[in-house]
């Protein structure tokens, strides 16, 4: 018989989060994705994060635009609300919803074709208004709805899966966003889900644009050899270049990363990043010596991942536009929207 | 962690709960299946390889399989795997045509087999098809041992006995009724080639306290049910005792309750917890308004003029008295061989039994064997067939020159279950219905008669429910960690936490870290060799696994498998295997 969905059983001993939910209740439908795609471990990354943060699955707000990665929202937090947008789109939905409503946790979902070429321009205003939003870049190198062309990240040489080089550079996410002043940038890897799960929690607390670009592997159309977005060239050329925890607040601190050479960041609701890098000398801070960093390694053909620049200080989109701690959502119609006689009002201040 | 041998057949075995719990071995998965697909006779044959009685098993078994049952560990209710297998023998059909031949030719060989009950029937059953001549000797006018004796036609029917004996005396066994054997020495003297006592555990223990001398109406309990089943006995006082916990004194109190009892007591010395009767026996006869009484030790009979007026009991500091017209005992029974002369080279142990070995079932004197409740004392008729198994393939061994100790080797073979991209051909869709409840005959209509047998079966739909909350152990998931790449599929779809890749460990240091930390320890962990890209391992915690395949549809590369074990039981004269099994890893890439 065919499989119509995961059985309604759950383990015995299943742990159970802040709210009394388990694992399972942070679950969407069956993903309809190829059978290893590394979209469905990001999606089970973000389950898990939701769940270790207790977040409720009513106050998440999940967005996408189109690509296979963009059908990965309906795989997880069934709870949640979510909108799935025009292609490319997905950041001015966002930056809509968000501004709508602030007190939601928003996580948009993009893939390398939605972010870096249709949605480029959405992308890069939604980092310069400082949405406070996650921001997961699925990233393949391929169009895999379409079969496999070259995607905008896909590396010079990479192989298409019938032999043909990729003569064009890429673009890469991790160092636009630097380059913008993105406040949260991150790299992870699909098949590395210790180190990805601390960083989306870190993501989904922090107040401000995160973007975390995730290598996740085509199954399909970009999982073979000469292809740099596989699962073993990723393996192979991984460097977990920074260890980031991530410590709730008022939660004793007892994760894994060592407390000694660890640098502390604090968050804006109280919980805290520590940073173990790997490189002497790294700086999370140091939005020049990251961008230094990583334009070092990119001629060596690593992968640096991990939480790579953190900075807490920037004003997001509501602190910029001085908006009112309500959410304008919750504020009543009457309030909004005065009427026209105060319209006119305000536009005879101008004359 | 040592990589796990998928190639012993009882790694498999094990997976499989119910099989393994069951001391024959019963492939209880596909049985199952196969009477959700309405085939009854070939349900029936498939137990009927292994037990040889399903319709007296589907009634009596003490089911050990269904406290080992996965599914209990799920939802916390065992599949109703024993009245499933009453479903498939009442509703078979003719099987006749299945049996196997008896040769006209016989091999020259002759077995004389001593009661006839499960065990020697089961030893007839394997070893006239090979052509030999058996013979049992029976003492009673009628065979099947304790299953005739003391089991209540209530329970089962006389009919579903007759027709599992008839099956096996029809092979040609030459059965002597009325015929007790009063010296095994002159027995070894009838020149047969070995002799095999199955003679059971007939002497009910007594309870001598003051009073039992003079009391009558004092009855021990398998005595008592030997004499209602043969028609001797017909009548009981309206008040009566039964002492005793295990499911003979429920068959006492429950008989006690059709032959004109009307105040029924079941007296035990300690608390329900100690209870020995199935839990579902109990739970019978107090629906038949039969009391329980806990924590009365008895003291003494109470006779008044050569008459029993009742028993005292000591009940906490205090003495009870309660009044009677009948007491049946029912606290327990032995094996008993006052038959065979002690200096014939049968050794037996100080409790009186004889000292056999539990692989071969020989005792100390070559060519003589034992099994069932003669071997050990009692336990229960699935017990017996499985001892009457091993003792068929010593005898056969014995006979074809070969040791006894060299026992055939269990096989397997494993047939993946995949039909396409998400299609298995088995029913992997987790059913979550709750376990189906015996129907039970009306309370006033069952008590009219002795024979009106309780249990009325499942019906259609509770059959086709109940098979489809079996989890289909036996489908396995087989892993090939050659072509894993790793991307966390498996782990990530598992509904119950059972997959981890983690670097290797011990599996005592592998237990607490995995997916869902693996506390039931008395269920295997598999562990796969390095994987090629990180040299981490894959770990499978078997305890809770629905065996929904989820794993084996979203793997993109095949690594997990779901494929159908069997298990290639060795019957006499019918080896398992005849060339050494092929290794699980290859069938499975």
């Amino acid at each position: 018989m065919a499989s119509p969905g995961k059985p309604p059983v759950v383990h015995p001993a299943l742990e159970r989060n802040a709210l009394g939910l388990t694992l399972r209740d942070y679950e969407g439908s069956m993903s309809t994705l190829c059978a290893g795609c590394g979209h469905d471990s990001v999606t089970a990354a973000i389950v898990r994060a939701f769940w270790e943060l207790s977040t409720p699955p009513h106050r998440i707000a999940k967005l996408s635009g189109i690509g296979c990665s963009s059908k990965t929202p309906t795989y997880f937090v069934s709870g949640a609300h979510g909108f799935n947008s025009a292609h490319g789109r997905m950041p001015a939905i966002a930056t809509g919803a968000n501004a709508a409503d602030r007190e939601l946790a928003y996580i948009g979902i993009s893939g390398d074709g939605d972010s870096l070429s249709i949605g480029l321009g959405q992308m890069v205003h939604a980092i310069r208004r400082n949405v406070d939003l996650l921001y997961v870049l699925e990233n393949n190198g391929v169009y895999g709805l379409t079969k496999g062309q070259f995607s905008a990240s896909a590396d010079v040489g990479s192989k298409s899966k019938r032999g043909e080089p990729n003569p064009m550079a890429p673009i890469d996410p991790v160092t636009l966003a630097l380059a913008l002043g993105a406040t949260f940038v991150a790299r992870g890897f699909s098949g590395d889900k210790a180190q990805l799960v601390p960083i989306l929690k870190a993501g989904i607390a922090h107040r401000g644009f995160a973007l975390v670009d995730v290598v996740s592997p085509c199954v399909t159309f970009n999982d073979h050899e000469g292809s740099t977005k596989s699962y073993v060239h990723t393996r192979r050329h991984q460097v977990r270049a920074v260890l980031a925890d991530f410590v709730p607040p008022a939660r004793e601190i007892t994760a894994a990363v060592g407390d000694g050479e660890a640098t502390r960041v604090a968050m804006h609701d109280g919980s805290v990043v520590r940073f173990v890098a790997v490189p002497q000398n790294y700086d999370p801070t140091d939005r020049r010596a990251v961008f230094a960093y990583l334009q070092d390694q990119r001629g060596k053909g690593v992968i640096p991942t991990g939480l790579l620049f953190l900075d807490e200080g920037t004003p997001d989109l509501h602190e910029m536009s001085a908006t009112i701690d309500v959410p304008l959502a919750r504020v009543p119609y009457e309030k909004l929207c005065p009427g026209s006689r105060e319209l006119e009002r305000l536009q005879e201040e101008f004359r | 962690m040592k990589p796990t041998d998928t190639r012993d057949p009882a790694y498999y075995h094990k997976v499989v709960d119910c099989q393994w719990a069951c001391p024959a071995h019963t492939n209880v998965p596909e049985y199952i299946r196969l009477i959700a697909q309405g085939r009854y006779t070939d349900a029936y044959m498939l137990n009927r390889e292994s037990n040889v009685f399903p319709g007296v098993l589907g009634r009596t078994c003490d089911r050990p399989c269904e406290p080992a049952c996965r599914r209990a560990r799920v939802d916390g209710k065992p599949v109703a795997i024993c009245r499933l297998k009453r479903v498939a023998a009442d509703h078979r059909g003719e099987i006749a045509d299945r049996l196997p031949r008896i040769p006209a030719r016989k091999n020259g060989r002759r077995i004389a087999c001593v009661g006839a009950g499960p065990a020697s029937l089961t030893v007839a059953n394997d070893l006239l098809p090979l052509g030999y001549e058996v013979t049992i000797l029976e003492k009673l006018p009628e065979a099947g041992g304790l299953m005739r004796s003391n089991i209540p036609s209530f329970r089962l029917p006389g009919r579903v006995l007759d027709e599992e004996i008839g099956t096996i005396l029809d092979m040609g066994v030459d059965i002597r009724y009325g015929t007790p054997v009063t010296s095994m020495k002159a027995l070894l003297a009838e020149g047969f080639d070995a002799v095999f006592v199955g003679s059971g555990a007939p002497r009910g223990k007594d309870l001598d306290l003051p009073g039992r001398r003079e009391a009558g109406g004092v009855h021990v309990g398998i005595e008592w049910l030997e004499s209602v089943s043969f028609g001797h006995v017909d009548r009981i006082g309206e008040r009566v005792l039964v002492i005793g916990v295990g499911n003979t004194a429920m068959d006492c109190c429950r008989t006690s309750r059709r032959l004109g009892g009307r105040e029924i007591k079941v007296i035990a010395r300690r608390t329900r917890q100690f209870f020995k009767a199935s839990e579902w026996e109990i739970e019978d006869a107090e629906e038949e308004q039969v009391e329980i009484v806990v924590n009365h030790s008895p003291r003494r009979f109470v006779v008044e003029d050569g008459r029993l007026r009742g028993m005292e009991f000591d009940h906490a500091a205090d003495t009870v008295f309660m009044p009677c017209d009948d007491v049946i005992l029912a606290i327990g029974q032995e094996a008993a061989f006052p038959w065979i002369e002690r200096d014939i080279g049968i050794e037996f142990t100080r409790e009186g039994l004889p000292v056999v070995d539990p692989t071969t079932m020989e005792s100390t004197l070559p060519g003589v064997l034992f099994g069932g409740d003669a071997a050990w004392g009692p336990k229960n008729i699935i017990w017996a067939v499985a001892h009457g198994h091993e003792a068929a393939i010593s005898i056969h061994n014995r006979c074809s020159g070969v040791p006894v100790t060299e026992r055939p080797p269990q096989g397997m073979n494993l047939v993946t279950q995949k039909m396409g991209l998400q299609e298995w051909s088995y029913h992997n869709e987790y059913n979550p219905a709750a376990r189906a409840k015996m129907r039970h005959m009306d309370l006033g209509e069952r008590l009219r008669r002795l024979d009106l047998e309780v249990e009325l079966g499942f019906d259609a739909a509770q059959t086709a429910r109940e098979a489809e909350r079996c989890l289909n152990c036996d489908v396995e998931t087989v892993f090939a960690e050659s072509r894993c790449i790793e991307c966390d599929a498996c782990v990530d779809v598992c509904p119950l936490q059972c997959l981890t890749i983690a670097p290797d460990g011990g599996e005592e240091g592998l237990r607490p870290r995995l997916t869902a930390p693996a506390r039931n320890a008395a269920q295997s962990l598999f562990a796969s060799g390095a994987l090629p890209q990180t040299g981490r391992i894959m770990v499978k915690d078997e305890d809770v696994c629905v065996h929904c395949g989820l794993c084996a549809e979203r793997c993109p590369t095949s690594a997990w498998d779901m494929q159908k074990f069997e298990l290639r039981i060795p019957y006499a004269g019918r080896p398992a295997c005849t060339t050494k099994p092929e290794p699980a890893s290859t069938i499975s890439r």
